[in-house]
């Protein structure tokens, strides 16, 4: 995985243990959102901030919704598809990174 | 009780995407359907007419789908301003039937949460009732329908089942004066979705059981289909199938379209006494007419596989798997499927990038989509390679003047990514819209519904054809033909008319690319569709009937025309927006002359580039 999806050092003290970038994730990883937030580094998203997390919101990345990542592309393993709770979303990475995820324990 | 309505009940169906939302269109209103556009702006508008058991008639708008009032698109703003009863030019409507897929309910609750919002009387139908049956999903309709206030009916719109119940309901909401409440809808903050969303989990959890036996085919296809190696390989395979198909399986039906024009204006001809009007019907409108509709079997083709391939669930998968590639020039992943379309022709291209819901994304696909090499090029093509390409192998199975079609088609791809990787940084300044799509589960198309999605493409192409691309062709032959030659002239007519002065008057500006003043003439008519120009070099070299005799004319072109001249040629037409329809389209499609003028002027710019370099280069190895 590109230094760029790497999970950042925790910004929250409110975000559980382990919880990981949505953008960071493997095909096979499951787990539950625990967290979605404005944050995205702002600049090149030709949305804001609001307007992203209102967008991630309304397909259904909401906080409890279960997650599985399905498939990713070949090239820069992006976008990635996931099962979300029960429909499948494709998204790309650095849309993802705003959705904070716990991953449950293999 | 308001007053008993006079004019037929109007009912909006409104879901989210992939529900069967226009399944359920066609199975209530059948073939009593028109499709034309919302007043001022260029999203799809489709009504349909039924009359009731009880003999009330009821007219049904199949609205665009959304996630969210919250629109984001042009489509999903007219859902919005419809379902609002505030867009110019509709009534408001009296019933809303909320359209959901039973087996994928969660979006579609917090959709209806926010219709109850609006407060219209409502009826959600639950589609795709019988998979869901058979997937052992249980729902409590009793419940829900308690828990959202409104009726709802279950629905299989592919087997036409629950219809009559439908329609028994919105009856019933009508007869009973139902009135609106009052609207307290406004656009929800994302603390506001948060709450929705727990809302409709909480009635999720209350009222449906979760399936027994939940979808596993999807999963194991897209295994396969969103592989990283395999997947991309058959979407290759695809794709080329689709080419073979567009250019052989056309090809008689083509033949036989363009005999039959040829046929109607000797016949015409024979018919008519010489002059203006006989002129004007045969090479005017008849020709004009036919080589309009000599791309109706390449068009239905190309949109036979794409509607096939869009119902099947499969375009999403299409996008998903060229996202990357296609977003390394700052491209959608969607923009894929306008962009293959334009192969055909840029026009339903320009038109399919309507499903690109983010607007940047949309018009640098638009701007970029007659680059792609578009079927009204081939002729061209065709004609100055057979001209000027020697026809022998360079390798084995790899024949030269093959090798140089392949390279016109490559640098099209190649600089329609190196123009979209620039408009990003340049017009939007390198902001990239996000990417988030859902991936439907997979369906078996229904045979009526691509048959009837087929009618309605043929139909609105023959109409744009009648009403832009005709005038059009006049005004390019009125161009061509006026003023006639004097008494005694020598040269061929189209050297005396207003297209034969243009062309005089700007072949100095063609000189450094090479164009003689034919060429530059023939420019002219071929500005209302590329192919044209074909016919009009014929016209000033005065070979007579090219179509049965481009042989002649590519042997009297390699005579009058240098090796560099020939070339010259061929990368004007890789660029230049040698299409009058397209601008039209492009000017339709984004409801401003600004990016049509964009368009030209790049476009031009490009082609006169193209063209010097690769004169100047020619000349200077002594191919001038």
């Amino acid at each position: 995985m590109s230094d760029t999806f790497a999970p950042l050092v925790q910004m929250s003290p409110s975000l559980p243990e382990g919880a990981v970038r949505l953008s960071a994730v493997h095909p096979g990883d499951r787990g539950v959102i625990v967290d979605v937030r404005a944050e995205n580094q702002a600049g090149d998203h030709g949305v804001d901030n609001e307007e992203l997390l209102r967008r991630l919101l309304e397909f259904g990345f909401v906080e409890g919704a279960t997650i599985q990542v399905l498939h990713e592309g070949l090239f820069g393993h992006d976008p990635i598809a996931v099962r979300l709770d029960d429909m499948r979303v494709a998204l790309r990475r650095r849309d993802a990174q705003d959705v904070w995820v716990k991953l449950d324990a293999t | 009780m308001r007053e008993p309505l006079l004019r037929p009940a109007c009912v909006a169906l409104v879901g989210n995407p992939n529900t069967g939302k226009t399944a359920l269109f066609n199975a209530l209103t059948g073939g009593r359907q028109k499709v034309a556009n919302y007043a001022g702006v260029t999203v799809e508008r489709k009504e349909g007419h039924l009359t009731t058991a009880s003999g009330r008639a009821l007219s049904i708008l199949d609205l665009p789908g959304t996630y969210s009032l919250r629109a984001r698109s042009p489509d999903e703003v007219v859902t919005r301003d419809a379902v609002l009863g505030r867009l110019a030019g509709e009534i408001e409507p009296d019933v809303v039937v909320a359209v959901a897929d039973a087996t994928n309910l969660r979006l579609v609750l917090r959709l209806i949460l926010e219709l109850k919002a609006v407060g219209r009387p409502m009826v959600l139908a639950l589609n795709m009732y019988d998979i869901a049956q058979r997937q052992g999903l249980r729902i409590d309709i009793e419940g829900l329908q308690r828990e959202l206030g409104c009726p709802i009916v279950t629905t299989v719109a592919t087997r036409k089942r629950g219809i009559d119940d439908l329609t028994a309901q919105v009856e019933g909401l009508i007869a009973s004066g139902a009135l609106s409440t009052d609207n307290t809808w406004r656009e929800p903050s994302a603390a506001e979705i948060r709450d929705a969303h727990r809302n409709a989990q909480r009635i999720l959890k209350a009222y449906v059981r979760p399936p027994e036996r939940p979808d596993t085919l999807t999963g194991r296809i897209d295994a396969v289909l969103l592989h990283p190696v395999a997947g991309l390989a058959i979407l290759f395979s695809l794709l080329f199938l689709m080419f073979q198909a567009v250019f052989t399986w056309a090809a008689p039906l083509m033949d036989g379209i363009d005999a039959g024009f040829t046929w109607l204006s000797v016949m015409v001809g024979q018919m008519l006494p010489d002059g203006l009007i006989k002129d004007f019907i045969a090479d005017g409108v008849i020709a004009g007419v036919g080589s309009v509709l000599v791309f109706l079997p390449q068009i239905l083709i190309l949109f036979f596989f794409i509607i096939l391939l869009e119902d099947f669930g499969y375009m999403a998968r299409a996008a998903f798997l060229m996202d990357k590639i296609m977003g390394g020039a700052g491209l959608h992943g969607r923009a894929f499927i306008p962009l293959l379309s334009s192969f055909a022709c840029a026009i339903p291209g320009i038109m399919a990038a309507r499903v690109i819901d983010q607007k940047r994304d949309r018009i640098t696909t638009i701007l970029v989509a007659p680059l792609m090499t578009c079927s009204a090029r081939i002729p061209v093509y065709t004609l100055i390679i057979s001209a000027f390409i020697p026809d022998r192998l360079v390798g084995p199975g790899l024949n030269l003047q093959g090798l140089v079609m392949f390279g016109l088609y490559a640098t099209g791809i190649l600089s329609a990514l190196a123009v979209s990787f620039l408009i990003r940084k340049v017009f939007w300044r390198g902001a990239v819209e996000p990417f988030l799509m859902e991936l439907p589960t997979f369906k078996l198309p229904s045979a009526e519904s691509v048959a009837r999605n087929l009618w309605l493409r043929a139909q609105i192409f023959l109409s744009r054809a009648g009403r832009i691309i005709l005038p059009l062709m006049v005004l390019v032959w009125f161009l061509s033909t006026f003023p006639g030659p004097p008494a005694g002239a020598t040269g061929p007519a189209i050297d005396y008319s207003f297209a034969g002065l243009i062309g005089h008057a700007i072949q100095p500006l063609f000189a450094p690319i090479g164009f003689n003043w034919q060429m530059v003439v023939a420019l002219i008519p071929g500005f209302a569709a590329r192919e044209v120009a074909v016919a009009a070099l014929g016209t000033v070299y005065a070979v007579a009937n090219v179509d049965a005799n481009v042989g002649a004319l590519g042997a009297r072109l390699a005579e009058q025309w240098s090796l560099a001249t020939g070339l010259s040629f061929l990368a004007w037409y890789v660029f230049a927006p040698q299409c009058a329809a397209t601008l039209a389209v492009v000017k339709r499609e984004t409801n401003s002359w600004v990016w049509a003028g964009v368009m030209l002027v790049y476009m031009t710019t490009l082609a006169y580039l193209a063209s010097f370099m690769v004169y100047q280069s020619a000349v200077a190895i002594g191919a001038g």
